[in-house]
């Protein structure tokens, strides 16, 4: 499975499917979040791998 | 999916201009598109001096970062608000923001409102009970006066914040949904000099807030991720999100938005500006520009606070 993280909350999604189709599954908008993968960001067509952890950094900052 | 420029992987893919870069050619463009819209609008020239109200967050810093890679004389102010109930927000960014400035060389300011005012924000909408228990309206107060005050007591020709286009569009949509005439024909990307307040401008508000992160991360700014625990439910946080639903289906609509809004207001579309005009009286207390005679609304509320 692929573990995605945002703000503290954990989902798991299914590897060989693209990070656009992953968003679309736990229902984060792909417009308010940016993906990383160790560090480095990735974009809507990378395929997610069977065992990674991909955190979502939110777009939406107030103060 | 390609960058652009050389056909490296691309980091970032920007919908709305058809346009994916790779790392090295992101953190070129988003420079090169700052200076664009700073001469475009005619926002300040190499000889001024700036003063760039930095709050630790990715959008100001980036700004800083931005401003000072372009070879402008930027200084920062940092205003420590006292929210450091739960998070300890304020001192966390002020210390970014600290570090920030230390590494790069870069002049800081810092503005102490407690030291100022006797009392932390929460401390000051909780004894003029302005805001109806959330401190934001304070905070909106205290930073234009102490931003005004800075720029004015220390030459600042020009006040820059980091304001970006989905900040512009919230408010945009805000006034709209309202029809606020006045606040309307106000916002842009320049608010021209008056006596006694600096010239105002928004470097950032054609670039979407998505972008500015992915600068921010990018260019490795450390930045504070939390919000402010105010800002928490806060109206243009909605009006954010249902922009960006928006724009999920219409790549663009944001940008849209925004600029079709600057060409209707070019047009006269809201209001006659003479219609508008107010004169503006000197704060007996602080000397700071007021709409009505006598002390203006931080001195009245710094006053009130202050006889609780």
């Amino acid at each position: 499975m692929v573990k995605i993280i945002l703000r503290g909350k954990e989902y798991e999604v299914r590897p060989g499917m693209t990070l656009l189709s992953a968003l679309k599954r736990i229902d984060i908008l792909p417009e308010s979040v940016i993906a990383t993968r160790d560090g480095e960001l990735i974009v809507e067509d990378e395929i997610l791998r069977e065992g990674e952890t991909i955190k979502l950094v939110a777009v939406i900052s107030g103060g | 999916m390609k960058c652009r420029t050389c056909g490296q992987k691309a980091a970032v893919n920007m919908r709305q201009h058809k346009l994916a870069l790779c790392k090295e050619h992101y953190l070129e463009w988003v420079p090169a598109q700052v200076e664009r819209f700073i001469k475009k609008y005619r926002m300040f020239s190499r000889e001024e001096k700036i003063l760039v109200a930095v709050s630790g967050g990715k959008d100001s810093l980036s700004l800083w970062d931005i401003l000072h890679r372009l070879g402008y004389v930027a200084d920062g102010l940092y205003i420590c608000l006292g929210i450091d109930e739960g998070i300890a927000y304020s001192s966390e960014s002020q210390r970014l923001t600290e570090e920030f400035a230390a590494e790069r060389g870069l002049k800081l300011q810092i503005v102490n409102i407690q030291q100022q005012t006797g009392m932390t924000i929460p401390e000051l909408s909780t004894a003029t009970m302005r805001g109806r228990g959330k401190s934001c309206s304070v905070c909106g107060l205290v930073k234009r006066h102490e931003m005004n005050r800075i720029a004015r007591d220390f030459g600042y020709a020009v006040l820059a914040t980091g304001h970006n286009l989905d900040d512009e569009a919230a408010v945009l949509f805000g006034n709209t949904l309202t029809w606020s005439g006045e606040y309307l024909l106000r916002q842009g990307p320049v608010l021209p000099a008056t006596p006694g307040l600096a010239r105002k401008v928004k470097p950032l508000c054609r670039l979407y807030e998505r972008e500015m992160l992915a600068y921010a991360l990018l260019r490795g700014i450390e930045y504070i991720y939390d919000e402010c625990p105010f800002a928490v439910g806060a109206t243009s946080i909605y009006y954010k999100e249902l922009l960006n639903e928006l724009e999920n289906n219409r790549p663009g609509a944001k940008l849209s938005f925004y600029l079709s809004f600057l060409e209707a207001r070019k047009k006269g579309l809201f209001a006659e500006p003479e219609a508008i005009q107010q004169e503006l009286h000197p704060c007996p207390n602080c000397g700071q520009p007021t709409s009505a005679p006598g002390l203006c609304a931080f001195c009245k509320m710094t006053s009130k606070a202050n006889t609780v």
